[in-house]
C-alpha cells in the first residue's frame, strides 16, 4: 500500500501547480484583452492626434477641398469623394464578375479539377502584394488602357465621369486595380455562401421542373444573399482602405474633378503620400483624415459583421 | 415534335445557354489578373536576378547606370517580419487559447471576437498612422524615429488578427472527448492544454500563422511611415533602432523613380517576393489539402 | 395524347427497360424491367442501400445532378425515351413531379412556394385559386389559410412535407413520384399523407418509396420489391435488382420469391 503511494508523488496537486495554472489562464486572458486594447488604442490615438485640426475646421472639413500647407487651410473633401467613388464603382463592376465567377466555381458547367483550378486561381490572386499589383499597374497596365481612354474620352466625354483628358495616371486606373483586388474577396465568400445553400433547395427547384439558371437566381442566390452581402460589404471596407496600389496609380492630385480620367486622390493615399513629410497643423489634418477613413471603415465592417449574425443558420 | 425534346430556341433554353457563357466568361477574366502579374513578374523581375542582387546595397536613383542590390531590403523584410511575429504570435496565440479553451461562448470571448473582426477590417495604413503617433513621433524608444521596430509593430498589429483566428478556430475543432480524457486522468488545464490540445491543433494553426506572415511580408503601407527605408546594409543590433529598408517599401520608391535602374530594381524585388509568397500559399495549400485527407481516411 | 376509354385496361405510362445504375465505377442497381401503369399507385420496397432511391431518381432523370451518376438502358415515358440525346430534362420534370424524402420548402412563403413552380411551368390562370386546391388537395389547407404569407418553414415537419406535395401538385404533373415521403414524420402526419395519395390518385400516378411495408399494404396497388446481392465479381460491393413484381396483394399474400417472403416477414431489411 505505502510502496504504491510512492510511485505517484504527484497524486496530491500541489500548491505551485495550481498557481501555474491560475497565472497560464490569467495570462491568456491578459493576451487576449490586448485585442481590445490595441483596437481602442488605435481609436483614441487617432481621433486625439487629430483633435486640433478637428477643433479648428469641424465638419467643414468634410466638404471643401482646399488643401494648402503653405496657407494653413485643409479640407478633405477631393479625397473622402474618391474614396467613396473608387471604392463604391470598383465595387459595383466587382459584384457581378465575382458572383457570376462563385457561381461558375459551385455549378457543373466544367470538370471539377478545372473548377478548382481557378477557385485557387482566384486565392492565390489575393495573395500578390498590394505594392506589387501597384507596380503591375503603372508599367503594364497604365500603357495598356492608354488608347482605351482616349476613345472613352472621345465618345463618351459628354459624361461628366469622362469629361476630361485622359491623364497618365487616373481614377479609373485605381478602380481597375481595385477590382483586381477586390475579386478574390467577392468570388471566395460568394462561394461559400453558395455552398452552404443546402442541397435540398435545389432538388426541390428541379423536382418541380425549374431550369438551372432559374434555380439559381429564384432559389439559390435569395438562399445565399445574405452571405454574399456581407462579402461585399467587406469587400467595401478594403476597398476604402486600401493604399499602395491605388497611391501608385491613381495620381495623387488634391484638384477636385468629376471625372475619372483626372488625377484623384483618396484618403489612404493622401496619408501614404504626405505623412511622411508633414509637419505642424497639416499632421493634425492628416490624422483627422485617417480618423473619417477609419470610421468609414469601421461602420462597414461592423454591419457585415451584424449582417453575418442576422441571417447566419436560416435553415 | 415530340414536347420532351431538348429545343433550343424556347426562351429558358436560351436563357440558361446565355447565363452559362457569362459565367464562364466571368470566370476567365477573374483568373487574367493572376496570370497576367505572374508572367510579367517572371518575364520582368527573373530578368534582373544576379548574385550581385543578393549582396549589394542600392544605389541611390539619379546614378542610371546601376542601381546597384536589394541586400538591405532584403534582409530588412526579414528582420521586420521577424520582429512582427515575434510580438504578434505568442500574444495571437495566448488570446486564442482564452477564447477557445476558457471562455468558450462567454459574453467576454463575443466582445473579443468582435474586436478580433473589427481590427481585421482596420485599414492597414492605419496602423501605420498609430504606431507613428505612438512611437515615431514621440521618440519613446531611445530617443529613435523611423526604425525597424517600429516597423516590425505596425505590422505586428495586422498579424495580430489572424493568428488569434486561427488559433481560436484551430482549437475548436479539436473534439471535446479528448480534453475530457485528458482532465479525467487529473490533468491540469494548462498541462491538457499544452500538451493535449495545442499539439491536437498545430498543424491547423501552423498553416493559417504561416499564411498571416507571407502576408505580412508584402505589407508596405504601415511600413512606409515607420520604418521609412534605407539603402545601407543591416549590420548590427543596434540597427534596429534606426529607418530599415524593405522589400515592400523599395518596391513603391522605385517604381515611383523616373529612372530605368531603379524601375529594374523594383522589378527584382516583386519577382523575389511574389515567388516566395506565392511558394508558401501553395505549399500550406497542399499540406492542408493533404492533412485534410489523412484525416478523413 | 390519345385516351384509354377502358378503364380495367390500365396502360403502361412509363417502363424501365433493361437499365442499370451506376455511380462511377460502383453498380448500384443492375437490369430492371419494370412498368408502371399509369392510375396506379405502384409501392418501391426493399433492405436500405438496394438502390430504390437510385431507381426512382431515374425516372424524373434528377440523377443528373448526381456528378458520377449513369444509366444504361431505356426510361420509356409516353413512348420517349427520356435519356435520348434530344430530351430536355427540364421538361422531362414538368410532367414528373418529386417529392423527396426531407421536406424541403423553399425558404419563401407558402403562397411562393406553391405559385413559383406553376408560373415556371407557365400557368396563366388564377394563382390565388390554384394555391388553394393544391393545398386542397394536399390536405394542408386548413392548417395554411390563416398563413398563407407566413414562410414555408413556419410549418410543422408533417405540414411542411404536404406544403411540398402541393407544391408539386401545383405543377400538374402526369406522375408522382415520392422517396420515403413520411420518414421524417410522426405517424399522423403519416396518416394524413396516405390519405392525400388516395386523394390524388384519381388524378395522378404515384411512384413512392417506402421503408414502411405496412404503409406499401394501404396505400398500393403494385409492389416492386427491390433486393441486393454480393457481387459475383466479389469485391464485397452489392448491386441491386428487381426481385419481385407484383399487385401489392400477391407480394404480400403469396409472394413467389422466398427473399420476398423472407423480407415481408421481417427476417431482413
Ligand atoms: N450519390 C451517390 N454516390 C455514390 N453512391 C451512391 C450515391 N447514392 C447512393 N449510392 C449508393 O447506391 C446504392 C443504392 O443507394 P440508394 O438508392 O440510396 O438505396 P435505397 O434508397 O434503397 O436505400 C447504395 O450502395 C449507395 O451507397
Ligand atoms: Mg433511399
Amino acid at each position: 500500500m505505502e510502496e504504491k503511494l510512492i510511485l505517484f508523488k504527484n497524486r496530491k496537486r500541489f500548491g505551485i501547480e495550481k498557481n501555474i495554472d491560475i497565472i497560464f489562464k490569467n495570462t491568456t486572458l491578459v493576451l487576449s484583452s490586448l485585442v481590445a486594447i490595441v483596437l481602442f488604442g488605435i481609436i483614441l490615438v487617432v481621433f486625439f492626434q487629430s483633435f486640433e485640426s478637428f477643433s479648428r475646421y469641424g465638419l467643414n472639413f468634410l466638404v471643401t477641398s482646399e488643401w494648402n500647407p503653405v496657407k494653413d487651410e485643409y479640407g478633405a473633401f477631393t479625397a473622402i469623394y474618391g474614396t467613396l467613388v473608387t471604392s463604391l464603382l470598383s465595387l459595383l463592376i466587382t459584384i457581378p464578375l465575382g458572383v457570376g465567377t462563385a457561381i461558375f466555381i459551385t455549378e457543373d458547367f466544367v470538370p471539377k479539377f478545372v473548377r478548382e483550378i481557378v477557385g485557387s486561381f482566384v486565392e492565390l490572386l489575393a495573395a500578390i502584394p498590394s505594392v506589387v499589383l501597384g507596380l503591375w499597374a503603372i508599367f503594364v497596365m497604365e500603357p495598356f488602357f492608354r488608347e482605351f481612354f482616349v476613345f472613352l474620352h472621345k465618345f463618351f466625354g459628354w459624361i461628366p465621369l469622362f469629361s476630361s483628358e485622359p491623364a497618365g495616371r487616373n481614377s479609373l486606373l485605381a478602380i481597375i486595380i481595385l477590382v483586381v483586388m477586390l475579386l478574390p474577396i467577392v468570388t471566395s465568400i460568394a462561394r461559400d455562401s453558395l455552398n452552404q445553400v443546402p442541397k435540398k433547395l435545389r432538388n426541390a427547384s428541379y423536382g418541380i421542373g425549374a431550369s438551372r439558371w432559374k434555380t439559381i437566381f429564384s432559389v439559390i442566390l435569395p438562399a445565399a444573399l445574405s452571405g454574399i452581402m456581407a462579402g461585399v460589404l467587406l469587400a467595401l471596407g478594403r476597398a476604402m482602405g486600401e493604399t499602395m496600389a491605388v497611391t501608385m496609380i491613381i495620381g495623387n492630385s488634391n484638384v477636385f474633378s468629376w471625372s475619372l480620367l483626372s488625377p484623384g486622390y483618396t484618403i489612404s493615399s493622401m496619408l501614404a503620400n504626405q505623412f511622411g513629410e508633414a509637419d505642424g497643423s497639416q499632421v493634425s489634418s492628416l490624422f483627422y483624415a485617417a480618423f473619417v477613413l477609419m470610421i468609414l471603415s469601421l461602420v462597414v465592417n461592423i454591419f457585415a459583421q451584424w449582417l453575418v449574425k442576422k441571417f447566419s443558420l436560416k435553415y | 415534335m415530340n414536347s420532351l425534346y431538348y429545343q433550343k430556341k424556347l426562351s429558358r433554353n436560351v436563357g440558361d445557354k446565355f447565363f452559362t457563357s457569362l459565367s464562364v466568361f466571368c470566370a476567365l477574366i477573374a483568373i487574367l489578373p493572376l496570370i497576367f502579374v505572374v508572367t510579367y513578374i517572371l518575364i520582368k523581375g527573373g530578368a534582373q536576378i544576379t548574385p550581385e542582387l543578393f549582396t549589394l546595397e542600392p544605389n541611390p536613383p539619379g546614378d542610371d547606370l546601376d542601381a546597384g542590390g536589394i541586400n538591405p531590403a532584403l534582409i530588412g523584410t526579414l528582420v521586420i517580419t521577424t520582429i512582427a511575429s515575434i510580438i504578434a504570435i505568442p500574444v495571437g496565440v495566448g488570446g486564442g487559447i482564452y477564447l477557445a479553451e476558457y471562455s468558450k461562448g462567454g459574453p467576454f470571448s463575443k466582445f473579443i471576437r468582435f474586436g478580433v473582426n473589427v481590427l481585421a477590417g482596420v485599414p492597414s495604413i492605419i496602423a501605420g498612422v498609430f504606431i507613428y503617433a505612438l512611437i515615431v513621433s514621440t521618440k519613446i524608444l531611445f530617443g529613435s524615429m523611423y526604425s525597424g521596430f517600429a516597423g516590425g509593430m505596425a505590422l505586428s498589429i495586422l498579424m495580430l488578427p489572424t493568428v488569434i483566428k486561427t488559433t481560436d478556430e484551430g482549437l475548436k475543432l479539436v473534439p471535446n472527448e479528448l480534453r475530457y480524457a485528458s482532465l479525467g486522468i487529473g490533468a491540469s488545464m494548462y498541462t491538457t492544454i499544452l500538451k493535449i490540445t495545442l499539439p491536437t491543433a498545430f498543424r491547423s494553426i501552423a498553416t493559417g500563422v504561416v499564411l498571416g506572415i507571407a502576408r505580412a511580408a508584402g505589407e508596405t503601407a504601415p511600413l512606409i511611415f515607420t520604418a521609412l527605408f534605407s539603402y545601407y546594409y543591416i549590420v548590427g543590433f543596434e540597427d534596429l533602432f534606426y529607418e530599415m529598408g524593405s522589400l515592400a517599401v523599395l518596391i513603391y520608391n522605385f517604381a515611383l523613380e523616373p529612372y530605368d535602374a531603379q524601375n529594374k530594381l523594383a522589378w527584382a524585388a516583386s519577382f523575389i517576393l511574389v515567388i516566395s509568397i506565392l511558394t508558401v500559399n501553395i505549399f500550406s495549400r497542399i499540406f492542408a489539402a493533404f492533412t485534410e485527407k489523412t484525416k478523413r481516411v | 395524347m390519345i385516351k384509354n376509354t377502358k378503364k380495367s385496361q390500365k396502360k403502361n405510362i412509363l417502363s424501365l427497360e433493361d437499365v442499370s445504375i451506376s455511380y462511377g465505377t460502383f453498380e448500384a442497381v443492375r437490369n430492371v424491367f419494370l412498368n408502371f401503369k399509369a392510375g396506379d399507385i405502384t409501392s418501391l420496397i426493399g433492405p436500405s442501400g438496394c438502390g430504390k432511391s437510385t431507381v426512382l431518381r431515374a425516372l424524373n432523370r434528377m440523377n443528373d445532378l448526381i456528378p458520377n451518376c449513369s444509366l444504361k438502358g431505356t426510361v420509356l415515358f409516353d413512348g420517349t425515351n427520356i435519356y435520348d440525346k434530344r430530351v430536355d430534362p427540364v421538361e422531362v420534370r414538368r410532367r414528373i413531379g418529386m417529392v423527396f424524402q426531407q421536406p424541403n420548402p423553399f425558404p419563401k412563403s407558402i403562397y411562393e412556394n406553391i405559385a413559383f413552380g406553376a408560373r415556371i411551368n407557365g400557368f396563366t390562370g388564377d394563382m390565388d385559386e390554384l394555391v388553394e386546391s393544391s393545398l386542397r388537395k394536399a390536405a394542408v389547407w386548413s392548417e395554411c389559410k390563416d398563413k398563407l404569407n407566413d414562410s414555408g418553414y413556419s410549418l410543422s415537419g408533417g405540414q411542411q412535407q404536404r406544403l411540398c406535395i402541393a407544391r408539386t401538385i401545383a405543377i400538374e404533373p402526369e406522375i408522382i413520384l415520392m422517396d420515403e415521403p413520411c420518414s421524417a414524420l410522426d405517424p399522423i402526419s403519416t396518416l394524413k399523407i396516405e390519405e392525400t395519395m388516395h386523394e390524388l390518385k384519381k388524378n395522378y400516378t404515384i411512384i413512392i418509396v417506402t421503408h414502411n411495408m405496412q404503409q406499401a399494404l394501404r396505400v398500393s396497388d403494385m409492389t416492386a420489391f427491390f433486393n441486393a446481392v454480393e457481387y459475383e465479381d466479389g469485391d464485397g460491393g452489392k448491386v441491386g435488382y428487381l426481385a419481385e413484381f407484383d399487385s401489392t396483394k400477391k407480394i404480400f399474400n403469396s409472394p413467389k420469391e422466398k427473399t420476398t417472403q423472407e423480407y415481408i416477414s421481417g427476417k431482413f431489411g
